[in-house]
């Protein structure tokens, strides 16, 4: 018995998705629906299905954002009625998608897909990872960075980013309020962020360009920018070089 | 662009000047090989040069202004021949002044024939050379103008296309619908028709035809029921409108826009339920309309300016009205509100 998910935040879509199941009745038991993506991860984390029904344009947090957030992801049948960025994305990568509205024959082919990868009942690593890849493709990573602390969920506007630090597997993101580790690579935020306003100055440094209130030579070649909340960050030669071509100097 | 066309015009000052020295220098030898000094070679090469020079400098900058049209040559051909007759005769009474040589004065008189006519031979070049790249510079920009009011107009025209489609709109209707079909038929078919009408009434409106407020919420109002079947208790929505504004007119599917966005806002940046709110009123001459949702201003930055929603509306006001002042917006606490004013004539 496979034990399923379904995260939609329009209740008449996740009607369809439990109508479409009931005939699978003797092969998969539905926990639980979720209106949004929290009640979404609560839900992961109590249960460790084996499959989600996931929607992608949801309260808050949307799908792809839920889905970084989860430890251990499980199998994901994205259904989403149109999203630009994503499809060829996870076209590749997720067990499936479906289009809304989707019809019955394409919904048992889905899960049919799932039911026959299932057999190693814990999915490898790499998909999952690969996967989350192209979440990051997703329009809300501009805007917002999500992180969990503890079992709170924490949403950071971009703009509230003072700089990001390297550590470890992690990058540590500094806000006024705190700091927040998210675990991300820094190549990742490189790309993501938006570089007329984030430069990497420094191989485990990336900083917001407004913040800065000094730049300081420090030994030779290297240099040192004071934020203004006071923190003082390395910057490399090639990181000033950077930074002059983003300021025009 | 500015750059690039500021280094093209210093090349062309520097072409000319080099120019003027090849002539004074060939002019002064010439007049050196006729038996006089270097010294008045000299001064005569460098007075007719100069003026010379500045023949040519009017000659061109009148034609980087003015660019004359099929059968106005002629009027080229008589400045030129009065640019050249005032070089040339300029040269036949200032020089007497700075040379004092009854042989070189008598030389001077003497070749005032050969003088104009190669005076008239280099303002008359200038003047073609001038009428050929001011008319291609001119063609260039024509050409790049044109380009891009095309690509203005062709993006315009598709996103109209696409916000008339409004595929995730319609898409989750659709689904919704679906969903309906099996246990609720009659609220399917309810639905479709609200959906047709609702697309109907999109597809004949035109942008510039003003209609009645109680028509443009009616259509808002199918709009309205269609979300409020998608998003079930989590919507809600209240609509006032003083007696006197039914009457009042606007331009069509001016609110669509702000309502959707206000929902938008609502209802995915909030996980509670929402409640949208539509007023209006009357004030003066002015019909108020008044947006509310309610937004989380911990995460939802509202954009600068007056969000993506909201700049095609102020935009249509803009070219409507000529006015940029019709639409405000305010965010206090968790509300945002939105208020466009339509001047009514």
């Amino acid at each position: 018995m496979k034990r399923v998910l379904v995260i939609d935040d329009e209740p008449l879509a996740r009607m369809v998705v439990l109508e479409y199941l009931q005939d699978f009745k003797d092969q998969i038991e539905v926990l639980q629906e979720c209106n949004d993506g929290f009640e979404g991860l609560k839900a992961i984390q109590q249960y460790q299905p084996d499959l989600i029904f996931l929607d992608v344009q949801m309260p808050k947090i949307n799908g792809f954002e839920m889905l970084e957030l989860v430890d251990n992801p499980p199998a994901v049948i994205f259904t989403t009625a149109f999203d630009e960025y994503a499809i060829k994305a996870f076209e590749a990568h997720a067990t499936d998608y479906l289009l809304k509205p989707f019809n019955k024959e394409r919904f048992h082919k889905a899960v049919e897909k799932f039911l026959a990868q299932a057999p190693a009942t814990t999915q490898p690593a790499k998909h999952t990872d690969a996967l989350l890849e192209a979440a990051s493709q997703s329009p809300g990573q501009h805007e917002r960075i999500v992180v969990k602390t503890g079992t709170k969920v924490k949403i950071i506007p971009v703009s509230d980013v003072e700089y990001l630090e390297a550590d470890d597997d992690y990058v540590s993101v500094h806000t006024p309020e705190g700091s927040f580790l998210k675990n991300k690579t820094m190549g990742f935020f490189e790309q993501t962020l938006d570089p007329s306003q984030f430069v990497r100055v420094h191989r485990s440094f990336i900083i917001k360009i407004q913040n800065i209130t000094r730049i300081d030579p420090y030994e030779k070649d290297a240099h040192i920018a004071i934020l203004k909340s006071g923190a003082k960050i390395p910057v490399s030669k090639t990181g000033y070089a950077k930074l002059k071509q983003v300021l025009g100097i | 662009m500015a750059a690039s066309t500021h280094t093209i015009f210093s090349k062309i000052r520097i072409a000319f000047f080099c120019g003027g020295l090849v002539w004074a220098a060939l002019l002064t030898y010439v007049v050196h090989s006729f038996g006089f000094t270097w010294y008045i070679a000299f001064i005569d090469g460098c007075a007719c040069t100069l003026l010379l020079g500045g023949a040519c400098w009017l000659i061109n900058n009148n034609l980087r202004y003015y660019q004359p049209g099929k059968g106005s040559y002629i009027n080229i051909f008589i400045w030129c021949l009065a640019l050249t007759a005032a070089a040339t005769f300029g040269s036949r009474w200032a020089l007497p002044y700075l040379v004092n040589n009854t042989i070189y004065v008598n030389f001077l008189a003497q070749s005032l024939t050969i003088r104009f006519f190669t005076n008239f031979l280099a303002i008359g070049w200038m003047a073609l050379f001038s009428m050929i790249w001011y008319s291609q510079q001119e063609q260039k920009e024509n050409e790049k103008r044109k380009a891009e009011a095309e690509k203005l107009a062709r993006d315009a025209e598709l996103y109209n296309l696409r916000q008339q489609l409004q595929p995730h709109f319609l898409f989750n209707s659709l689904n919704s619908i679906n969903a309906l079909i099996g246990f609720k038929p009659d609220e399917a078919r309810k639905m479709i028709h609200q959906l047709s009408d609702f697309l109907r009434g999109t597809l004949k409106k035109d942008d510039q035809q003003l209609v009645p407020l109680t028509e443009e919420l009616a259509h808002l109002q199918l709009y309205l029921d269609i979300e409020k079947v998608r998003f079930g208790h989590r919507l809600q929505t209240e609509i006032s409108c003083d007696e006197r504004c039914g009457e009042a007119k606007l331009p069509a599917m001016l609110l669509q826009p702000i309502v959707e966005n206000a929902i938008k806002f609502g209802l995915y940046d909030t996980t509670d339920s929402v409640t949208v709110s539509i007023r209006a009123e009357m004030e003066d001459s002015y019909l108020a309309l008044m947006v509310q949702n309610p937004y989380d201003p911990k995460t939802a930055k509202p954009r600068k300016g007056t969000g993506f929603g909201l700049s095609g509306v102020q935009r249509r006001l803009y070219l409507l009205f000529a006015r940029t002042d019709l639409i405000e917006t305010y965010a206090d606490d968790n509300i945002f509100t939105t208020i466009i004013k339509v001047p009514q004539i």
